[in-house]
C-alpha cells in the first residue's frame, strides 16, 4: 500500500506556477527523499504534503485520505498517525523539552502525568538526549533541536514520518547521526519517512528511493542508482552540484573551527 | 509628473485600504472561529483548556495590578486637583465629587485600563505569536492536529474578557480612592462623607456603561494583537514592527471605539 500518493499536484504563487504537476507515491516502510536545490519547490510540495497548502490542482493523499478533502474529525484521527519534524525544530520555546514531547499526548491522550513522563522518557532516550528533559529550546545545541524534535514527531508512534532538512545547518559529523538515527526509527519502528533535503550525502545515506525536483517538476525519481545513471544534464548537474557544495560546506565548517568568522 | 504623483498616491490609498480591509476580515473571522471552538471544541476533541485560560488570566489580570493602581491612582489624584480647580473659578468645588464619580466610571477607568492592557498584553501576544509563527510552531501545531485556533487564541481572548472589566473595576475604586485623598483634604470634608457623595453620584447604568466598554476593549485588543502577530514576516526585525503596529493599532481602536460609544450612549 501506498502511504503518500501525490496526483497531477500543480501550485501557484500570484501568476508563477511553483509546482508543476508533480505525481509521486512513497510505499509502505520506505524511505523517499525529496531532494532539489533552493528554488526547485521542494519545501511548497513539504507544505501540500502536510496539508498546509492548498494546491491550484491535483491530489494529495496520506494514508488513503485525501488531504483536502477530509472532514475535521478524521483529518484530527489522520494527524495523529503523521509525526513532522521541521527545519527550524519548532519545538515551543516557553515549554521544556520534555513538555514539547508531551504536548501531542496531552492534547490527543487521556494518559496520566506518570505515563505521559515515561513515555517522554523513552522517546529522548531513542533520540540520545536522555537527561536533557528540564531544558529549555533556547539552552539546545543545533543537533541537540533536530533530535528533539524527531522525538517529538514520534511521540503518538505515527504510521508516516515527516522531516524538512534534518541535517541543514549542522556539521557533518552530527549531521551523518542525524541520518544514522531516521535509519534506526525506521527499523526499530517500521515508519514510512519522507526526508526533504539539499543535501546530497545526507540523501544517498538514507534514501530507498530518490525524487529530484528542479524548477517545480520531478526530473528524477526512482533507486539511488537509477538517479545516479540518469542522463538528464539537469540531474547530473545537480549531482555534480554535491562535489562544489561539500567543498565549499567543509571550508566554511573549518573557518568556523578556526574561529575565521 | 504632477499626474504620475496623483496616480501613485491614488494607488497608495487604494492598497493601504484593501490591506485594511483584509486585516477587519481577517479580525472578524478569527472572532468567530474562537467563538465556534468556545462552544464546539469539546464535541471536536479540541477543548479550551481551563487550565491555559486561567495562566493567561494571570498574565493579563494579575501581574498587571502594581502598574494600573499606581496608574490609577495617579490619575485620580490629577482629576480631583483640576476639578477643584477649575469648579473654584464659579464657586461650585462642592459638586466635584459628582464629577470624578463620572469621569472616573463612564471615562477613565476603561480607556486608562484599556490603553495600559494593550500596550502590556496586546503587544505580548502579537510578539509571541509572531514569533511562533517566524519559528514554525504554529505549523507544528497543525501538523499536530491542535486547531491553533482554539489553542493559542481563546485563552487569551476569553481571559481578556473577563479580566479587563475586572481590572477596571479595580481602576474605579483606585482612582476614587486617591482623588478622594485630595478632595476631603482641600475641601475639608471627611473621607466618608466624599464617598458618600459619590455613591449618591453613580447609577447602575454608569458602571455598566464603563464595563461594556472595557469588554468591546478586551476584544479589540485580542484581535490586533493576533493579527499583527499572524502577519509577521521577515524574522525578528518583522517582529518588532508588528508588536509596535499592534501597540499603534490597538490604542487607535480604543480611543475611535470609546468616541462612537459615548456619541451613541451618552448624547
Amino acid at each position: 500500500m501506498n502511504v503518500v500518493e501525490v496526483q497531477g499536484l500543480v501550485t501557484h504563487y500570484g501568476d508563477r506556477m511553483v509546482l508543476k504537476g508533480i505525481d509521486l507515491s512513497v510505499a509502505e516502510g520506505e524511505i523517499m527523499v525529496i531532494m532539489g536545490g533552493s528554488g526547485s519547490g521542494k519545501s511548497t510540495l513539504f507544505n501540500h504534503l502536510l496539508g498546509l497548502l492548498r494546491p491550484t490542482q491535483g491530489v494529495v493523499r496520506l494514508l488513503g485520505h485525501d488531504m483536502h478533502h477530509l472532514p475535521a474529525l478524521e483529518m484530527l484521527a489522520l494527524r495523529r498517525q503523521i509525526g513532522v519534524a521541521f527545519q527550524s525544530g519548532a519545538l515551543f520555546s516557553s515549554l521544556s523539552l520534555a513538555e514539547n514531547i508531551k504536548l501531542p499526548l496531552r492534547e490527543h491522550s487521556d494518559l496520566d502525568e506518570k505515563t505521559m513522563n515515561i513515555i517522554a522518557q523513552m522517546k529522548l532516550e531513542v533520540v540520545n538526549l536522555a537527561g536533557f528533559g528540564d531544558l529549555k529550546p533556547s539552552e539546545l545545541s543545533g543537533g541537540m533541536i533536530k533530535r528533539a524534535a524527531l522525538a517529538r514527531a514520534i511521540v503518538l508512534d505515527p504510521r508516516l514520518l515527516f522531516c524538512d532538512e534534518p541535517s541543514a545547518g549542522l556539521d557533518p559529523a552530527v549531521s551523518s547521526a542525524i541520518d544514522e538515527l531516521i535509519l534506526r526509527l525506521r527499523e526499530a519502528l517500521g515508519m514510512s519517512i519522507v526526508v526533504v533535503t539539499h543535501d546530497l550525502d545526507s540523501a544517498f545515506r538514507i534514501a530507498d528511493r530518490i525524487c529530484v525536483l528542479d524548477g517545480g517538476e520531478v526530473i528524477a525519481l526512482g533507486s539511488k542508482d537509477a538517479v545516479r545513471a540518469s542522463s538528464l544534464p539537469r540531474v547530473q548537474d545537480l549531482l555534480n552540484r554535491r562535489n562544489v557544495e561539500a567543498l565549499l560546506d567543509r571550508d566554511a565548517y573549518l573557518r568556523r573551527l578556526l574561529g575565521e568568522g | 509628473m504632477k499626474g504620475e504623483a496623483g496616480v501613485r498616491l491614488l494607488d497608495r490609498i487604494g492598497r493601504a485600504t484593501i490591506e485594511w480591509l483584509d486585516e477587519i476580515g481577517f479580525a472578524a473571522k478569527l472572532f468567530s472561529e474562537s467563538l465556534y471552538w468556545l462552544v464546539v471544541g469539546h464535541r471536536q476533541k479540541q477543548p479550551v483548556r481551563f487550565s491555559a485560560v486561567l495562566a493567561q488570566a494571570r498574565e493579563i489580570g494579575v501581574d498587571a495590578l502594581p502598574i494600573l493602581t499606581v496608574l490609577t491612582f495617579t490619575i485620580g489624584v490629577m482629576l480631583a486637583i483640576q476639578g477643584i480647580y477649575s469648579l473654584r473659578s464659579f464657586g461650585a468645588e462642592s459638586r466635584v465629587a459628582t464629577g470624578i464619580a463620572l469621569s472616573v466610571v463612564r471615562e477613565f477607568s476603561s480607556l486608562i485600563t484599556g490603553i495600559l492592557v494593550a500596550g502590556r498584553s496586546g503587544s505580548a501576544l502579537a510578539a509571541r505569536l509572531g514569533t511562533m509563527k517566524i519559528n514554525q510552531e504554529i505549523d507544528a501545531l497543525t501538523v499536530m492536529g491542535i486547531e491553533p485556533v482554539r489553542y493559542l487564541v481563546v485563552p487569551p481572548l476569553v481571559a481578556m474578557v473577563v479580566m479587563l472589566p475586572l481590572l477596571t473595576l479595580w481602576s474605579h475604586l483606585v482612582a476614587l480612592t486617591g482623588a478622594g485623598f485630595v478632595v476631603s483634604h482641600d475641601l475639608e470634608i471627611s473621607f466618608g462623607a466624599y464617598a458618600s457623595q459619590i455613591i449618591e453620584a453613580l447609577r447602575l447604568g454608569d458602571l455598566a456603561h464603563g464595563l461594556a466598554k472595557s469588554a468591546i476593549f478586551a476584544v479589540l485588543i485580542t484581535l490586533v494583537g493576533v493579527v499583527n502577530g499572524a502577519l509577521v514576516d521577515g524574522g525578528a526585525e518583522g517582529v518588532g514592527r508588528m508588536t509596535t503596529r499592534s501597540v499603534v493599532h490597538a490604542i487607535s481602536a480604543i480611543v475611535v471605539t470609546d468616541m462612537i460609544f459615548a456619541f451613541a450612549v451618552t448624547r
